[in-house]
């Protein structure tokens, strides 16, 4: 052991060099959460209050108002996006578990893996393309075009890996009391799976609620009230940029609170989806 | 069946991209990728400053990031205790589910004029480097690296700890068994073992640091410029899509814009396609990895 213990040493060393190292990027890595959530916390709180969800914004210079229209705005589009992503999504993944063998299935299953990693910007082009261009202006439904083309894939994965999930002995056990296949697929599958189907459309919620990108020029802007999915709407990602890019201290309050809002929902629905994915494995 | 709509969606999100993307493909051809000169007043449109700029900012954050996200995959595979695996896991995870957004504004408000005060002027000295040289604005290439490497760190760092965690404990302490220290294990026999899949997790967060829009936009000073200086500010395909997008009206500008989303488009396509194979295959080798 005395001789060549030098060079054990220098091993020793490093091994002990590059494992520290590596503690030191997880630290960083949660440091980094840490400072990046307290920032906005701090910032935020300063500017929440009743106004902040009840008020119309005001214009430059004019004190108080709040984004009740954006809050508003945000939860019509989102909802109208998971009206059309959920039901195309869950049924997708329905045929790719149960039904889905063979070349067009992997095909199917391929593009919807590639398609969610296209830029969410792209996203919003394509919604620009089809349905702006076709109704001649901007629009709440447009908007949510572009946000359930970007829930699309997520579903489709999240709900199609829970389908995997449910013990084939319940298919078995189903099909051989004689119900017939769709049926099965329906009562039986679909239902076993719905805590965890839930799941998957809470943090497909969650990706997309923050999404501002391709909001831009498809939902637009509105500085009042607006309930029609023909017309442009406010969204709170949206106001967060206009505000956060403009000279006013106001609005750069604004937007922090705005920005604690969109992350308490994003925490919320995350932990809430990750506490639910716990209980079930339990 | 609703299985075929998604291929239809990809077929629709294709051609709208083309079809809308022909009259500046008819008025420059290739040239568009090469032309440095963005003009919506005189209508001349070249995209190279952007594509510059896209791909500058991603390389920077990928290196930034690799080093930070290997550390933490190797950190949560071979270093943490297992109760700590799953808390630490789920908040650096937590760091992808952040909106980009949100990243911006931190970027614009608290990175940036740390930037501008301390590091960039601490750079400024090797300003014989190409890389240090201007002034130090705070907003420019530099910051929208490295916000980008942050955003990117959990997609590396997660699919590279599932990758890690595929490989078999015999492996392990057979290089333990051999005398090895475990970081030697971890750099002979873990990242050897698991390189295909962490190469995917790689490409996988290049195309997620090229596609990134809004922290860039509020950052990087959006100013369609080539220059390998970090300081100087710089634009994104991404970028200059959301800043010009909602008011282009001529029809050419939009068309140009819209050739633009396309490039995004099939860059990132390419990047995915190539990280999925690469991630398939190592599934095959080995069960039990997702994605």
């Amino acid at each position: 052991m005395k001789s060549g213990g030098l060079h054990y040493a220098r091993r020793r060393y490093t091994g002990h060099a590059m494992m520290a190292l590596s503690l030191l990027a997880a630290l960083a890595a949660v440091s980094l959460l840490f400072w990046i959530l307290g920032y906005v916390f701090i910032k935020g709180f300063a500017g929440i209050s009743l106004d902040f969800f009840t008020k119309l914004p005001t214009p430059v210079g004019v004190a108080g108002g709040g984004l009740a229209n954006a809050i508003a705005g945000s939860i019509i589009v989102v909802g109208m996006a998971g009206a059309m992503a959920v039901p195309v999504g869950v049924a997708t993944a329905v045929y790719l578990s149960e039904y889905g063998r063979g070349p067009f299935a992997s095909a199917v299953r391929f593009v919807s893996d590639v398609l969610s990693g296209v830029p969410a910007i792209v996203a919003g082009i394509v919604a620009y393309a089809v349905v702006v261009t076709a109704m001649g202006r901007f629009s709440a439904f447009s908007g949510s075009v572009s946000l359930a083309l970007l829930m699309l894939p997520i579903i489709i994965r999240s709900s199609e890996e829970m389908f995997q999930t449910v013990p084939d002995s319940l298919r078995e056990a189903s099909l051989a009391l004689g119900i017939p296949r769709w049926k099965t697929v329906l009562k039986v599958v679909v239902k076993t799976a719905s805590g965890g189907l839930v799941t998957g459309i809470m943090l497909a919620v969650a990706r997309v609620g923050g999404e501002a990108a391709p909001l831009l020029f498809t939902a637009f802007s509105n500085s009042f009230w607006s309930f029609r999915p023909d017309q442009p709407i406010a969204t709170l990602p949206v106001q967060i940029f206009n505000y956060a890019i403009s000279p006013y201290d106001d609005w750069h309050e604004k937007a922090w609170a705005a920005a604690l809002l969109l992350i308490f929902m994003v925490l919320i629905l995350n932990v809430a989806a990750k506490l639910y994915a716990r209980r079930r494995t339990h | 069946m609703a299985a075929a709509s998604i291929l239809l969606v990809a077929a629709l999100v294709v051609y709208e991209l083309v079809s809308r993307s022909s009259p500046t493909f008819d008025a420059f051809g290739f040239a568009f990728l090469a032309g440095r000169r963005w003009d919506p007043v005189s209508e001349v449109y070249g995209a190279l400053p952007f594509i510059w700029g896209t791909f500058y900012t991603s390389v920077l954050a990928l290196l930034l990031a690799l080093p930070v996200s290997l550390g933490v995959a190797v950190f949560l595979t071979e270093l943490a205790p297992r109760w700590l695996k799953g808390p630490i896991g789920f908040l650096i995870e937590l760091l992808a589910a952040i909106p980009s957004l949100v990243y911006g504004l931190w970027g614009l408000f608290v990175l940036a004029p740390i930037m501008q005060a301390t590091v960039q002027p601490f750079l400024a000295k090797y300003d014989y480097l190409p890389f240090f040289t201007g002034y130090p604005l705070g907003l420019g290439i530099m910051t929208a690296s490295v916000i980008v490497a942050i955003m990117i760190i959990p997609t590396i760092s997660s699919i590279s700890r599932d990758v890690m965690y595929t490989v078999p404990e015999t492996q392990r302490e057979g290089g333990l068994a051999l005398g090895m220290t475990r970081w030697e294990v971890v750099s002979k026999v873990v990242i050897p073992y698991s390189r295909s899949g962490i190469l995917g997790s790689v490409i996988l967060g290049f195309g997620r640091a090229l596609g990134e829009t809004m922290a860039v936009t509020m950052v990087i000073g959006n100013t369609p410029k080539i220059s390998l200086s970090l300081f100087e500010p710089g634009y994104t395909i991404s970028s200059v899509l959301a800043n010009e997008f909602a008011e282009a009206v001529g029809k050419l500008h939009v068309s140009a814009l819209i050739e633009l989303g396309l490039i995004l488009f099939v860059i990132s396509i390419i990047m995915n396609s190539m990280a999925k194979l690469l991630l398939w295959r190592m599934n095959r080798y080995s069960a039990g990895t997702r994605l």
